[in-house]
Order: structure tokens, then C-alpha cells, then sequence
């Protein structure tokens, strides 16, 4: 095989590749939404697929903050973080959320990217729960019952913040006796209990929802053996008392205890619908955060928004696609074929890469795609004109061709460089759809660099290899 | 077909100071413009909400400012999209939870007119501290890439001064960008921000490729006048760069005019950045290295202001030195 010959089985290789890498988006992308979901479920979603971005299929975004102040002292903030994301990912997994994204971004922040979610306040509850659950006793003795109806007389002894938080009032809390801590209950109340938490959610094995009387929704929860045990012992030294149950500081209920509890396993009522005793059911099974999430950013976009952007960002990529090489046809002619030639591969080249690494496709990067066309093609254009100045020169074709390709290397080579130079700190920095944007950028260049110099270049040997062609279409 | 069928003769170095001029008052006024207007920051660096709505049925703007009046928001910036029952709805920098109370807001907007139902198209937002953040970035992002790219020309050509004529142009394209979308009120969030460094990537390219080219011929033309080199290689690099500009401008004038609401000021932004990348790498860098290199505190270079004339013939490639390039000194010497 000539030289030649083994470059092109080498492009054609890469064709194939490249076919085989974006068969399962291709696949994947002409399946019934339906049909997709079942694949989701069952674990089944291929893994080299070009993704589309929340701005293309509608979904939610949200970055989430860990508040660290709320860890104990001597905690590992890193560890933390990687802990907190693995729970949020078993609550995302179990709140049944096609394809999602958890990760973790910067010091102390928490990506969550949940397609197809635009109703975010479930989400978001689920999410964010401390899910700090925490068995306390009430404090009956004459001292506790005494404080308790000197708070009551003040009326509510709790300030309540927008996003839910309560905070006890200066009046309120020194009226608190030592060992005890006051706690909201729901509906305006409150509970004085024990500052210790003997029990606590960490102990829990699992938890779900049952039908509890007159058909209110009840969450049922089991410990772990050890946890049993303790709740046990906890139950038999209090029968008769009041026993509250706790979740992120708020008092969902505070049954009497009738008798000791052995087996290991409770209820939680609380009033709940069916929706919120199943988002309770979630993160009591998932487990508690190490300290409180906060929602700092969030991006909701509509799934027909995301549908219009797809159709005209397509429909642009199309008509600028199809202007360009109708350009080059016109202005280069046969040479013009092979600068669309070489387009088309570099298109298809950049799409197999960003399938392979499963890159997401975003609105901008579509703009970065028809960008990439736009300047793929300079690489060709500096040699074509270079090319004719050889010839006007009265160069014969072979070698003016090849002295086209020879000078105009450099040029190619830094004008490229100097894109990469932006769209690396771009990926750097950006964050979302601009990181898309650079992506396909970066890709986009790469491959041009090769599809217009390489591949162009073996078209003009094979066509000139042919006997008798002594002159070049060149426009 | 062929634009240029006559080579071109334009004497770009003798009407340097023209281009100067002409680029000082944009720059000026790209300058004014940004001081006088700033920029109008997205929330994505300001923090706060912005929601798209669209209603079901036709509905004026200042009906809708009504009923978001008798809210408990009442500093709610409201835009329609024109011709649409589209509006966005912003309401800047409120703090903690507001995510909570635009649900409540969209709540009570939606009940202020019952038969006419709105749906949510888009809502975002962001926290302060993310916005702070995300403003940093971007502001780190565009000056080191500045930085990245002045450093790889200046070490590519083994000059400095030319890295710095590629630099100003390059400032010059980017600061108009930035009093473009001042001017045109746009919304500057990190879409624009990736507009703007594109933009420095394709200008920069611009330049690049007239300036290899002018190094190419100094190397062949050792001898003669610099201006004549330069005034030379950019007219024979002309056809080409009117070319890449076109298929760049098909580009983004597609999406500019296809792209949808997202991308349409990245697109526009693109449109006249592309334009006057192109004519300031061929009107102001490589003017500039000239000004550099011989007219800086050179008097004597002025009367021999080259004329745009052809060459003569290049030596055949053999006889072509093949050295680095001529050192600055030199250069200066056979100018005089």
C-alpha cells in the first residue's frame, strides 16, 4: 500500500469510528420518551451519549450551598461535602429523576442538575432536608411545667424566618431551664424537652409510608438492631411520658408512651399528605446531611422553551451550515468541494469526540458548532489563497499546491492556538452552557486543524494523481 | 470567482494616521459610552430572580404593571418580548429565600387575572454570593486569556513590540464590544462574556495571519523599505481575509437572525466585533508595528514614506535567507 492508500484507511477508520461512537445517541435520541424512561430506569442508558443540556430539554438547575458553620469544630468540611453529595444523590435516585447530575463544585458548593423537573419545590424539599431526626423526652418535672407556662404567657416565643427557620426570642430563652431546649412544634406550638437526644435518625434502618388511621398518611421507620435496643431502654425507664419526635428542629409529634417499645419500630405522625410523608419517607431513608443545605442558585427552565431553543438553534446551525459551503462551492469550486468535504468531516468528528466523553450539548454550544464552521473553513481559505498565488506565479499545479500547504501551515497553526489560548480559560472559568460553549469550541478546533490540512490535502493528491489532470478548479 | 482579480494597491502604511484616528475616536467613545451607560449586569453577577412568563392570551405591558403594582413585589422591573405575551419579570438582589417569595409573587400575579392563564417559561435565580463569585471568574477569565494570547504572539514573533500591536487592536475590539452591549442595554451575564473572549480569539487570528505574513516577507526582502513589506503582505493577505470574515459573519448573522432569544446578543455582539476585528488587524496592528519599529522617534523614516508599489521579484527559495529575522537595529538602519 502507497503511502497515500494508508492515509486514507486511516480516515476511514476514523469515520467508522466515528459512526460507531454516535450510534447510541442516534439510537438513544429517536426512542420514545417513553421508551427512554424504561431504559433509565432499569440502569440501561448508554454510556458514550452526546447529552443535551438543561437549556435544550427544560429542567432545573441548583447550586447548593453546605453550611459549614453548622458542622462541628473539628469536622472535615471536605469530607462533608462528599458526604452530603452522596446522600442528595440517593434522595435524587430514589425521587426518581431521569438522568441526573450531582457534583461537587468549588469549597463548599453542590451542582444538582434535574432534567425534566420545572416543578422545583418538591425537589427542593427533598434536597434540602436536613433530615435531622431526633427522638427527645419532654421535661415533666414541676420546674419544666412551671417554665413552660411562663413562655406560654409571653405568646409565641419563636421569630420565624422566610425560608422556614425559627429562632427563639432573648425573653423566651432565658426562661429555659438549664438541661432543656425549646423547640417549635407545628401549628404555632411549642415543646420543651431534654437537650439530650439519646435516639437520633443515623440509628434508622429504613423508613416508609404507611396508611395510618382515618386514611391520614403515617410514616413508619425501623432501627438498626443497636438502635433498637437503645430506643428500647429508652421507651421502658419512660412509660407514661411524652416523647417527641424531632425533624430538623421542628416537633412533628409528641406521643405518650404506652407501654415499652421492643421491636425496633415506630411511626411518625404528623397531618402529612401523601406527598409530603413520602418525600419524609425519602430522606429518612437516604439519610441526614452533615449540616444544612441552602439553595443559592437556582434555574428552572420550561421543557416547550427547550424545545423552540433546539429548533432554532438547529435551524440556524442549517442555514448558516448550508450558506458556507454554498460559499466555498461558488468561490473555490472543485477546491470548495473539498473544503465542505473536509467541513462535514470535522462535523462529524467533533460530534463522535463529544459523544465519547458524553459531553453536554447546550444552546451556546450549538453557536459554538456553526462558530467552529464558520472558522474551520479560514484554515482552507488561507491555503486555497495561497495556493493561487502559487500558481499566478506560474508555478505548476502539483507544487503549487503543495507550497500552498507548506506556507500556509504557520498561520494555521497560530491563528488556532490563540482560540485555544481563550476557550481553555473559558472551560476554566465558565461555568454550565459556557463550559459547553468551549467544549465543542476546543473540540471543534482540533479537529479542523486536522480535516482541513490533512484531509484536504490527500483529496488534491489523489485528484492530481490522476494522469492527465494538469489543471487545477480552483475559482 | 474571484473577488480580488486586480492585485490591490492600497497604501495602508502611508494612511496609518487616518486609521488611528479613526480608531481613537471609537476607542474614545467606546470609552465614554462604557463610563457614561456602564453595563447593565445580569443577575448572574448581581444576584436575584428574573422568570419568563407567557401568557395564554394577548395582554399590554402595563396591564400586567398593574397587577404586579398590587403585589406584595413592588419593585418588579417587567419586559415584554415584542409582539409576544411573553415578559420577563426581574426583581434584583433580594436576599435570602427569595426563591420562595417569587413563587409567591407568580402566586398573586397569576391570580390578578384568572381567565388568563400564564405559563412558566424560564425562571432563575441567583444567590448574591454566587453572583459575586461568578463576576470574578468572568473578570479573571477575560484578562488572563488577554494575557495568555499577548504572551503567545509576542513569543511566537519573537518581539515584543509585535505582541503589543496585536494586543491594542485586540484591546481596541474588545473594549468596543464591551461599550456595545453598554450601549445597546444588554443584559451582560456570562453568554456575553463568552462573546467577548471569542471575539478576542478571532481578531487575534485575524492579526496573526497578516503578520506571519509579513514575516515571511522580511525575511525575503531583507533590504527593503519596511513599509513597502508590510503595505505589501497586507494587500496580498486582503482577498483571504475578506473571505474568513465572510464565512464568520454567514455564521453568526445566522444565528443572530435564526438563533433564538437566548443567543441573539452573543450574535449580534459577535456581528460588529467580527467586523472591526477584521479591520483592525489590518488597519491597526500591523500599522502599529510600522509606528513601532520606525516611526517611533524615527523623524527621518516619515519622508521616505514608503509608496504602495509591488517589489521586486522574490529570490528564488534557495537564495531566501533562512536566519531568524533581522534584528531591530538593522531594521531601523535601512529604513533611514
Amino acid at each position: 500500500m502507497s503511502k497515500l492508500q494508508l492515509k486514507w484507511a486511516g480516515v476511514l477508520a476514523l469515520v467508522v469510528l466515528s459512526c460507531a461512537a454516535l450510534y447510541p445517541s442516534f439510537d438513544w435520541y429517536s426512542k420514545t420518551p417513553q421508551e427512554r424512561d424504561r431504559l433509565e430506569a432499569g440502569r440501561l442508558r448508554p454510556r458514550w451519549l452526546l447529552n443535551l443540556g438543561l437549556d435544550l430539554r427544560g429542567g432545573t438547575h441548583l447550586l447548593m450551598e453546605l453550611d459549614v458553620t453548622k458542622l462541628p469544630q473539628d469536622a472535615d468540611i471536605k469530607d462533608a461535602l462528599d458526604r452530603a453529595i452522596e446522600i442528595i444523590r440517593n434522595r435524587v435516585d430514589q425521587f426518581g429523576v431521569a438522568e441526573p447530575l450531582i457534583a461537587r463544585q468549588g469549597e463548599r458548593w453542590i451542582v444538582v442538575q434535574l432534567p425534566g423537573i420545572t416543578n422545583t419545590r418538591s425537589a427542593k424539599e427533598i434536597i434540602g432536608k436536613t433530615a435531622l431526626l431526633e427522638f427527645r423526652m419532654e421535661d415533666d418535672t414541676d420546674k419544666g411545667r412551671d417554665a413552660r407556662t411562663k413562655i406560654a404567657e409571653l405568646g409565641d416565643p419563636f421569630t420565624h424566618a422566610d425560608d422556614g427557620t425559627a429562632t427563639i426570642t432573648p425573653a423566651a430563652a432565658k426562661l429555659v431551664p438549664a438541661g432543656d431546649a425549646l423547640f417549635p412544634g407545628k401549628e404555632n406550638s411549642f415543646h420543651l424537652l431534654k437537650a439530650t437526644a439519646p435516639v437520633t435518625g443515623a440509628m434508622l434502618e429504613s423508613a416508609r409510608v404507611e396508611t395510618g388511621q382515618n386514611g391520614i398518611p403515617i410514616v413508619s421507620f425501623k432501627f438498626k438492631p443497636d438502635g433498637g435496643r437503645i430506643f428500647g431502654e429508652l421507651t421502658a425507664a419512660n412509660v407514661g411520658k411524652n416523647m417527641a419526635i424531632v425533624l430538623d428542629g421542628l416537633v412533628y409529634s409528641a406521643p405518650v408512651i404506652k407501654s415499652p417499645i421492643r421491636g425496633g419500630s415506630g411511626i411518625i405522625e404528623g397531618n402529612f399528605r401523601m406527598e409530603e410523608a413520602r418525600n419524609l419517607a425519602i430522606v429518612l431513608r437516604a439519610g441526614a446531611l452533615p449540616a444544612p443545605v441552602k439553595v443559592i442558585e437556582e434555574r428552572t427552565v420550561g421543557a416547550s422553551v427547550g424545545e423552540d431553543s433546539i429548533r432554532s438553534g438547529l435551524f440556524a446551525c442549517l442555514i448558516g451550515g448550508v450558506l458556507i459551503v454554498g460559499f466555498m462551492l461558488v468561490y473555490y469550486e472543485l477546491a470548495g468541494v473539498f473544503a465542505n468535504f473536509a467541513l462535514f468531516l470535522n462535523l462529524l468528528f467533533l460530534l463522535a469526540m463529544m459523544a465519547y466523553f458524553g459531553s453536554t450539548l447546550t444552546l451556546p454550544g450549538i453557536a459554538g458548532i456553526l462558530l467552529t464552521a464558520g472558522m474551520a473553513v479560514d484554515a482552507n481559505v488561507l491555503i486555497y489563497e495561497r495556493i493561487r498565488e502559487e500558481l499566478r506565479a506560474g508555478k505548476p499545479v502539483r507544487i503549487a499546491v503543495d507550497a500552498g500547504y507548506d506556507r500556509a501551515f504557520s498561520a494555521i497553526l497560530d491563528s488556532n492556538l490563540t482560540t485555544l489560548i481563550s476557550a481553555v480559560f473559558l472551560f476554566q472559568f465558565g461555568t454550565g452552557p459556557i463550559k459547553g460553549f468551549a467544549v465543542t469550541l476546543t473540540l471543534g478546533l482540533l479537529c479542523s486543524m486536522f480535516t482541513a490540512i490533512t484531509v484536504t490535502h490527500m483529496m488534491f493528491h489523489a485528484y492530481l494523481a490522476n494522469r492527465g489532470v494538469d489543471k487545477l478548479h480552483i475559482g | 470567482m474571484e473577488f480580488f482579480h486586480q492585485r490591490t494597491h492600497i497604501d495602508f502604511i502611508g494612511n496609518r494616521y487616518k486609521f488611528f484616528a479613526v480608531s481613537g475616536i471609537i476607542t474614545i467613545l467606546s470609552v465614554v459610552v462604557l463610563a457614561v451607560r456602564g453595563l447593565n449586569y445580569g443577575i448572574e453577577f448581581t444576584g436575584g430572580n428574573v422568570t419568563q412568563i407567557t401568557y395564554e392570551k394577548p395582554v399590554a405591558i402595563h396591564e400586567v404593571r398593574l397587577d404586579a403594582e398590587k403585589t406584595a413585589s413592588k419593585d418588579a422591573g417587567i419586559q415584554q418580548f415584542t409582539g409576544t405575551n411573553t415578559f420577563t419579570i426581574r426583581i434584583k438582589g433580594e436576599g435570602e429565600g427569595s426563591a420562595e417569595s417569587v413563587d409567591k409573587f407568580l402566586a398573586e400575579l397569576q391570580a390578578a387575572r384568572p381567565d388568563n392563564k400564564f405559563r412558566i417559561d424560564q425562571k432563575d435565580y441567583v444567590g448574591p454570593a454566587v453572583g459575586k463569585h461568578l463576576f470574578r471568574q468572568a473578570l479573571l477569565a477575560i484578562v488572563l486569556s488577554l494575557l495568555g494570547i499577548v504572551v503567545y504572539v509576542a513569543f511566537r514573533f519573537n518581539n515584543l513590540v509585535w505582541g503589543l500591536a496585536g494586543v491594542l487592536s485586540l484591546v481596541h475590539d474588545v473594549l468596543f464590544l464591551f461599550a456595545f452591549y453598554s450601549f445597546m442595554r444588554s443584559e451582560f451575564n456570562l453568554t456575553l462574556v463568552a462573546a467577548i473572549l471569542t471575539l478576542a480569539g478571532y481578531s487575534i487570528n485575524d492579526t496573526i495571519v497578516v503578520f506571519d505574513r509579513m514575516r515571511e516577507k522580511m525575511r525575503i526582502y531583507r533590504k527593503e523599505n519596511l513599509g513597502q513589506v508590510i503595505n505589501q503582505s497586507m494587500n496580498e493577505t486582503l482577498s483571504r481575509t475578506v473571505i474568513t470574515v465572510l464565512t464568520v459573519l454567514i455564521a453568526v448573522v445566522a444565528l443572530y437572525i435564526f438563533g433564538g432569544p437566548v443567543i441573539h446578543d452573543f450574535a449580534m455582539g459577535m456581528t460588529w466585533g467580527t467586523i472591526l476585528g477584521c479591520y483592525s488587524s489590518v488597519a491597526i496592528a500591523a500599522p502599529l508595528v510600522y509606528q513601532f519599529e520606525v516611526g517611533h522617534g524615527e523623524r527621518a523614516a516619515e519622508g521616505s514614506a514608503p509608496a504602495a508599489g509591488d517589489l521586486p521579484p522574490a529570490p528564488s527559495p534557495s537564495e531566501a535567507p533562512k536566519g531568524p529575522q533581522s534584528s531591530r537595529a538593522e531594521r531601523r538602519r535601512r529604513n533611514k
